[in-house]
């Protein structure tokens, strides 16, 4: 559950640093003007014939870190650059603060981006860097200076002011790149992938940076990313994305609990959860039994299905067990590959079905391969979905 | 034979044994690859190196094609400063028309590539095109075709007769003789253009992305991000370009007749210098005039990487 106790690590790292440092308290989000609310109507995208974003609803409360996944193509940046301005929007509408943007210049919606490639102006110093924009808007040299200095001590990069880009590592360009958004003051900050350049260590580090930053700020901020563990320990809200259309918004928890279809529960989630093909044997207001992995399994929740239906069977690698007491007997399973990582062992494991089943079980554990468990489920963590994939 | 003259002999023959093994030796490793180079060899050494310096001896001398050339020493170089108004006028010209020449065709050559660089449909035909005045504009046949384009009745006064313009002879008359020239030279475009064009394309969309968010207009982000970006590439572009003006030859030839005429508004450094060498066969004093352009060039160029780091930005 790396995601999950990413997620709480993050906000213990946050508070703790925030309850450490009084004069740095989290400011509460309604003190913060800056913040501003984003709302779009049917919103589409298409270039000519090929529509690629087909009529997206969403709201974005001010001061909320929103996170859009999704696999490559779904439409994530797309959306993010209409928003931006650096798309026109084919259709629909947006709203910042209630207020039309389709035909606001990027300039003029308060809005400041960081790219994924950063995006640094490579023949100027990090100071021009981040004064760029301030320049470009005729601001006074002092309260330029003023701006400046404020952005670079918040991202502890003063000493890299005189240094040209090149000059920077992987984490310092992300971080001058942040500043630059940071000296605009917009009222809403959008990332593009940012850490996706970055290694797998620095992108932990930076990934909790920007966290604090938003907590700090206090500003609207929109996120994309492909890597789920970034949208769930980083987001307010996420918006899954597949093939430009929304599948579902709402809390990291939420997303990871009640997954509102197949495609959502396959893509939060790591690894991801197991599916298995289902029919249900019989349901009443009260239960449901289904035949699954060979056997049958019931639940203690209705099903919105008739008898007979073909279903998808979910449960997440994390929620099954090998030991007695830990659920109810699923399936006896045959052990192909055991990963040990130390804090977790990962079994790979074939169903009597033939369909594979991923088992993650906390501690070391030392198993023997082709032998035989029997995989344990809670049957209150089992996901159920209809023929068409919406959890049922 | 003595033991000594024996071991002579020995000691001897073991050293050419051992010479031909090292050239044997040369001969397998690197033999086929001189072999192959053979040709560009002979053409570097006996049509560049050789004449050359055979140019170089031959500008301290009195070289005129049909006697013996006589060692004079600095007195050509000392000639061309102190006693020839001829010379002076050839290194005005030549100064105005790569002062004015240069630059204009690389306004105009970065001009039509940031065109041509906005996505338009057809755009390798469009790039053909704009690059054939580049083959052609060097020939004596274009150099024919403009003479024809800017005479007294030529094309350009009659399209401007239309307007109740009485052009002058652009080529006869020597307030415009040398700008005809010079448009001649801005025409042949294409070749900076296409480079400028890849260095065009190698500025990533991101930094127009990030300052349009930073609200800069399309002037700014031409004088911000695209000028600064393109710096490598100008750099480049702008001594080719000046060492081709210095060199710059058969327009000038071809519309004045080889005279550099009128009054000498069309004497280009390099037709005195022919005038000097085939027309009065004044070979060594031609040599001299080669040799001071050759040093004029590498001087300019010194001077221009010396100058480069200030404004040239590389990204690595």
């Amino acid at each position: 559950m790396e995601d999950l106790n990413g997620r709480q690590d993050l906000r213990h790292t946050i508070l703790t640093k925030a309850s450490a440092d009084p004069g740095k308290d989290r400011r509460p989000r309604e003190e913060t003007a800056m913040a501003a609310s984003v709302e779009l109507k049917k919103i589409v995208k298409a270039y000519g014939d090929l529509e690629v974003v087909h009529g997206v609803d969403l709201t974005i409360d001010p001061g909320e870190f929103v996170v859009f996944v999704g696999p490559s193509g779904c439409g994530k940046s797309t959306l993010l650059r209409m928003i931006a301005g650096l798309e026109p929007i084919t259709g629909g509408e947006l709203l910042i603060e209630g207020e039309r943007m389709n035909e606001v210049p990027a300039a003029k919606r308060g809005i400041a981006m960081v790219f994924q490639s950063y995006a640094l102006y490579p023949h100027m110093s990090v100071y021009q860097n981040l004064a760029f924009g301030l320049e470009t808007a005729r601001v006074p040299k002092a309260e330029i200076k003023q701006k400046v200095e404020k952005a670079a001590q918040i991202l502890r990069i003063e000493p890299l002011l005189q240094r040209k880009p090149k000059q920077l590592s992987g984490g310092q360009r992300q971080r001058v790149a942040i500043g630059r958004a940071i000296t605009r003051e917009p009222r809403i900050f959008l990332f593009d992938e940012p850490l996706s350049n970055l290694d797998a260590e620095l992108r932990v580090q930076m990934r909790v940076e920007i966290a604090k930053l938003h907590n700090d700020l206090g500003n609207t901020m929109i996120y994309v990313t492909h890597d789920q563990v970034e949208a769930m320990t980083m987001a307010d809200k996420i918006v899954v994305l597949s093939a430009g259309n929304i599948e579902q918004a709402g809390a990291p928890l939420e997303l990871y609990n009640k997954p509102a279809n197949l495609f959502v529960a396959g893509f939060i989630g790591s690894p991801k959860m197991n599916f298995f093909k289902s029919s249900l044997e019989a349901a009443d207001g009260r239960g449901a039994k289904l035949a699954v992995a060979g056997g049958s399994l019931a639940l203690s929740r209705p099903v919105a299905a008739k008898a007979g239906d073909a279903l998808t069977f979910g449960v997440r690698p994390e929620h099954i067990g090998i030991a007695d007491g830990s659920g109810v007997p699923f399936a006896e399973v045959k052990v192909d590959l055991v990963e040990n990582l130390g804090g977790q062992t990962l079994l790979y494991t074939t169903a009597p079905d033939g369909t594979g089943l991923t088992i993650v079980l906390e501690g070391q554990r030392e198993i023997a391969l082709g032998s035989a468990v029997i995989a344990h489920v809670d049957p209150a963590k089992c996901h159920v979905f209809d023929g068409e994939g919406r959890a049922v | 034979m003595t033991a000594r003259s024996m071991e002579t002999g020995v000691s001897a023959t073991g050293r050419a044994v051992a010479k031909t093994g090292v050239w044997a030796r040369i001969w397998q490793q690197d033999g086929p690859g001189y072999l192959f180079l053979l040709p560009w060899l002979i053409g570097f050494f006996g049509l560049t190196v050789g004449p050359m310096i055979t140019s170089l001896y031959l500008s301290f001398t009195n070289f005129d094609l049909l006697t013996t050339p006589d060692w004079v020493g600095a007195a050509n170089y000392t000639r061309m400063f102190t006693n020839d108004p001829k010379f002076a006028a050839a290194m005005r010209v030549t100064f105005f028309f790569v002062i004015f020449s240069v630059p204009l065709k690389l306004a105009f050559a970065l001009a039509v590539a940031m065109l041509l660089n906005r996505g338009l449909k057809g755009l390798p035909l469009y790039r053909a095109v704009f690059y054939l005045p580049s083959l052609l504009g060097g020939s004596v046949a274009i150099a024919i075709l403009w003479r024809q384009l800017f005479a007294g009745d030529g094309l350009v006064n009659q399209f401007l007769a239309n307007f109740g313009i009485i052009g002058p002879s652009w080529i006869s008359n020597p307030n415009y003789s040398l700008w005809t020239l010079i448009i001649l030279s801005v025409w042949q475009f294409g070749s900076p253009m296409i480079i400028f064009l890849a260095g065009l394309r190698q500025i990533p969309q991101d930094m127009y992305e990030a300052a349009s968010l930073d609200g800069a207009s399309k002037w700014r982000q031409f004088w911000k991000i695209t000028l600064p970006l393109l710096t490598p590439v100008v750099f480049f572009n702008a001594i080719v370009q000046t060492i081709d003006a210095f060199k710059s030859f058969t327009p000038a030839f071809v519309i004045s007749g080889g005279t550099g005429q009128p009054i000498n508004s069309t004497l280009f450094y390099t037709l005195y210098l022919y005038q000097e060498a085939f027309g009065f066969f004044r070979m060594g004093y031609a040599s001299a005039l080669a040799w001071f352009l050759l040093l004029m060039i590498a001087a300019f160029t010194a001077f221009s990487f010396l100058t480069s780091k200030y404004w040239v930005h590389y990204d690595d």
